[in-house]
C-alpha cells in the first residue's frame, strides 16, 4: 500500500521520532516502495499454517533467584546524559518550572 | 610473506615455534592499521597502547611458561555492535558517539578467556541495518580489492579490516547475510553459526531472534578455531543453547564420503550476475570431481524469503530500538522540550536515515489493523521459508548456492534506493529465518578482479560437517591464499 504524509506521520509519532515535512514527505516515498515489495506475500497461501515467530523451539528458562554481582552505581550512572546525584536526571514528567535535568 | 598475510594457525605457529612474539604481531597490524586504514575505514577505534599491552602479557606468560588459550596473541578485529568494557561501542551511530559499555559482551570474554588480542573496533551499517557500510553515521568503509567499491554490511568494516591485511581475524554479526556478504564480497571466509550458538549477550540487539555472531577469517582453519572459541552456553542469554561445542578444527580436514549437495533452482534465476553464477557452478563441479553428487531440491518459498524477512526484522528492530530514549545512556537532545518530545527530538536526531526508516516499518507492520496483514503473514510465510528446508535436507547434506547475485558494487551506487539495497540479501534471509548455519567461501574472481563467494547451508547445529564440506573445496582451490593490494 501507499502511505500518505499524515500516515507517515502518525507512524513516526508512534516511533517517537520528531520528523520534519521534508524527510516526512521522503519516507512516504521510501516506506510505500518497502511496503509495495514486501505485499507480494499476500499472493502466498498460508492457510491453516501457524505463525513462526523464533526459528529454534523455546522454553523458558529459570534460574535461582540468587544475588550476584552487578554494576556499581558509577558505572551504571557513567553513560548518563544527566546524572542527578545517584540518579539518571531526566526532564519534568509534569509541568514544573524547574526541570531536574538542567 | 609478512606476518600480517598470515593465517590466524600460522601466527598460532610462529609464536609456538619462537620466530614472533605476540607483541610482534600486534605492533605488524598496528603498522598496517596506519598505513591503510585512511584508505579503507575499516577500524572507528584503535588504542594501540592497550593492544601493545595486552599482546605484551600473553608474551610474559609465554616466557613463564604458563597455560595459554587457543588464540593466545591473535589479533581480532570486534564490530561495533559488540560491547567492550571501557571501550567506545557506538554501533557506528551518533545517538550511541559518546557510549562506553561498563562491560563485555559474552564472546568478548571468551576471546579474552581465548587469550586473544582484541585490536580495534570496526565500522558498520548504523545497528547492522544495511548491505553496503554506507549506512554507517561516521565513515563508508571501502573494499580492500578496488577501494571505489562497498565492502558488503552491514559487518562491512569487519570483513574490510581483514581483506586489507590489519587483522587476520574479525567478528562480525549476521541478522540477514551481514557476515557472508561482505565475507563474498571480499574473499573471505564468513560463518553464521546455528542460532543459539553463541550467546548474543552483549550484542546490542537489531532483530533477536535472527542475530548471531561469527568470525571472519581467510580459511576454514581459522573459522574453525574463532567458531570453537566463542561458542557456548551462556546463562545470560536465555536462547543460548546448552550442548557440547563440536572440537570443529579437529575433524576439519575429514572429507565427507557420498555428499550429497543439494542446489535449489530458486538461486540461479533472474537477477544472477553471470560471472558469479559461473564460478559457484565451477565450485559444483568441483565437489562433483571429488565424488559428491548434485541433487536437484525446490525451495518454492524461497521467493518470499526476502519479502517476510523486511517485515519480521523491522518489527524486532523499533521494539528493540525503543531502549534508545536519550534517558539513561545514548545521546539526549539538547532542546527544552517535554518527555515525550525529548525521546522524539533525541531519536529523530541521534537515528541515521535508513534506521528511522526501518523503526516506522518496524512500527507500521505491528500497529493496530495491519498486524495481521503484515507481521503475522510474514511469521506464517517463515515456516514455510524453514519449512523448504527441512524437506530438502531429506535428500541432501548441504544446501550450495551463490551467497550474492553480484560482485562488490561502487559506493553510491545504491545508497539513494531502499529497495535495490535490500535486494542484495536476496540469498542470504531465508538462513537467518529458519536458524540454520550458514558459511560463505570464496570460489574465484570477477574478470575485474572482484571476489565471488559459494555460500553452504546446512541443518541446525551442524557446523562439523559444514565447515568439513567447505574445507573439501578450499583444499582443492587457492582463492582463499590471494590477497588484496591496497
Amino acid at each position: 500500500m501507499s502511505l500518505s504524509i499524515d500516515q507517515v506521520r502518525k507512524v513516526a509519532t508512534l516511533a517517537r521520532l520528531e520528523l520534519g515535512d521534508a524527510d516526512l514527505a521522503q519516507a512516504a516515498v521510501h516506506l510505500s516502495a518497502i511496503l509495495e515489495y514486501v505485499e507480494q506475500l499476500s499472493q502466498l497461501n498460508t492457510d491453516g499454517v501457524e505463525p513462526m515467530a523464533h526459528p529454534l523451539p523455546v522454553q523458558n528458562v529459570f534460574r535461582a533467584d540468587e544475588p550476584g554481582v552487578c554494576l556499581t552505581p558509577d558505572e551504571a550512572l557513567a553513560n548518563a546524559p544527566v546524572r542527578y546525584g545517584d540518579y539518571f536526571g531526566v526532564p519534568a514528567v509534569f509541568d514544573s518550572d524547574e526541570p531536574v535535568s538542567h | 610473506m609478512s606476518l600480517t598475510d598470515k593465517t590466524c594457525a600460522e601466527l598460532i605457529d610462529l609464536q609456538a615455534s619462537g620466530q614472533a612474539s605476540a607483541k610482534e604481531i600486534a605492533a605488524a597490524f598496528l603498522d598496517e592499521i596506519d598505513n591503510r586504514n585512511s584508505k579503507v575505514k575499516a577500524f572507528l577505534h584503535v588504542d594501540p597502547a592497550a593492544v601493545t599491552e595486552r599482546a605484551a602479557a600473553v608474551d610474559a606468560r609465554r616466557a613463564a611458561k604458563e597455560p595459554l588459550g587457543p588464540l593466545a596473541g591473535v589479533p581480532v578485529a570486534i564490530k561495533d555492535v559488540l560491547c567492550t568494557r571501557g571501550v567506545p561501542t557506538t554501533c557506528s551511530s551518533k545517538i550511541l558517539q559518546n557510549f562506553v559499555p561498563p562491560y563485555d559482551a559474552h564472546v568478548i570474554e571468551k576471546l579474552k578467556q581465548a587469550d586473544a588480542v582484541p585490536i580495534g573496533k570496526t565500522n558498520m551499517d548504523e545497528f547492522a541495518m544495511g548491505s553496503s557500510t554506507e549506512n554507517s553515521a561516521f565513515d563508508t568503509t571501502r573494499n580492500p580489492w578496488d577501494l571505489d567499491r562497498i565492502p558488503g554490511g552491514s559487518s562491512g568494516g569487519s570483513a574490510a579490516a581483514v581483506a586489507g591485511g590489519m587483522a587476520p581475524a574479525a567478528l562480525g554479526t549476521d541478522t540477514g547475510g551481514s557476515i557472508r556478504q561482505p565475507a563474498a564480497l571480499c574473499g573471505l571466509v564468513g560463518l553464521k553459526p546455528t542460532y543459539g550458538r553463541v550467546s548474543r549477550y552483549g550484542l546490542i540487539a537489531f532483530a533477536s531472534s535472527l542475530d548471531q555472531i561469527g568470525p571472519f577469517t581467510r580459511d576454514t582453519a581459522d573459522a574453525a578455531l574463532l567458531l570453537e572459541a566463542i561458542s557456548g552456553h551462556d546463562a545470560r542469554d536465555s536462547t543460548s543453547v546448552d550442548r557440547p561445542v563440536p572440537a570443529y578444527s579437529k575433524t576439519l580436514n575429514d572429507p565427507i564420503a557420498g555428499l550429497r549437495i543439494g542446489v535449489p533452482k530458486e538461486f540461479f534465476g533472474e537477477g544472477l550476475d553471470p560471472e558469479v553464477a559461473s564460478a559457484v557452478r565451477a565450485a559444483l563441479q568441483e565437489y562433483v570431481n571429488q565424488g559428491a553428487k548434485l541433487v536437484d531440491v525446490s525451495l518454492p518459498h524461497a521467493p518470499y524469503a526476502l519479502a517476510a524477512y523486511y517485515i519480521v526484522a523491522p518489527a524486532e528492530a523499533s521494539s528493540n530500538l525503543a531502549r534508545f530514549d536519550g534517558m539513561h545512556y545514548g545521546h539526549r537532545t539538547n532542546q527544552k522540550a517535554d518527555l515525550i518530545r525529548t525521546y522524539a527530538k533525541s531519536r529523530a536526531e541521534g537515528f541515521g536515515k535508513e534506521v528511522q526508516r526501518r523503526i516506522m516499518i518496524g512500527t507500521f507492520v505491528l500497529s493496530s489493523g495491519y498486524k495481521d496483514a503484515y507481521y503475522v503473514k510474514a511469521l506464517k510465510a517463515r515456516r514455510l521459508v524453514k519449512k523448504d528446508y527441512d524437506d530438502a535436507f531429506q535428500t541432501c547434506d548441504v544446501v550450495m548456492g551463490p551467497t550474492t547475485p553480484t560482485a562488490a558494487f561502487k559506493v553510491g551506487d545504491k545508497s539513494a534506493d531502499p529497495l535495490a539495497m535490500y535486494l542484495c540479501d536476496v540469498y542470504t534471509v531465508s538462513c537467518n529465518l529458519a536458524g540454520m548455519p550458514g558459511i560463505s567461501i570464496p570460489c574465484g574472481f570477477t574478470k575485474s578482479g572482484l571476489p565471488i563467494g559459494l555460500q553452504l547451508l546446512s541443518p541446525a547445529f551442524d557446523e562439523e560437517r559444514m565447515l568439513r564440506i567447505a574445507r573439501m573445496y578450499e583444499r582443492a582451490t587457492d582463492w582463499h591464499t590471494r590477497r588484496a593490494v591496497v
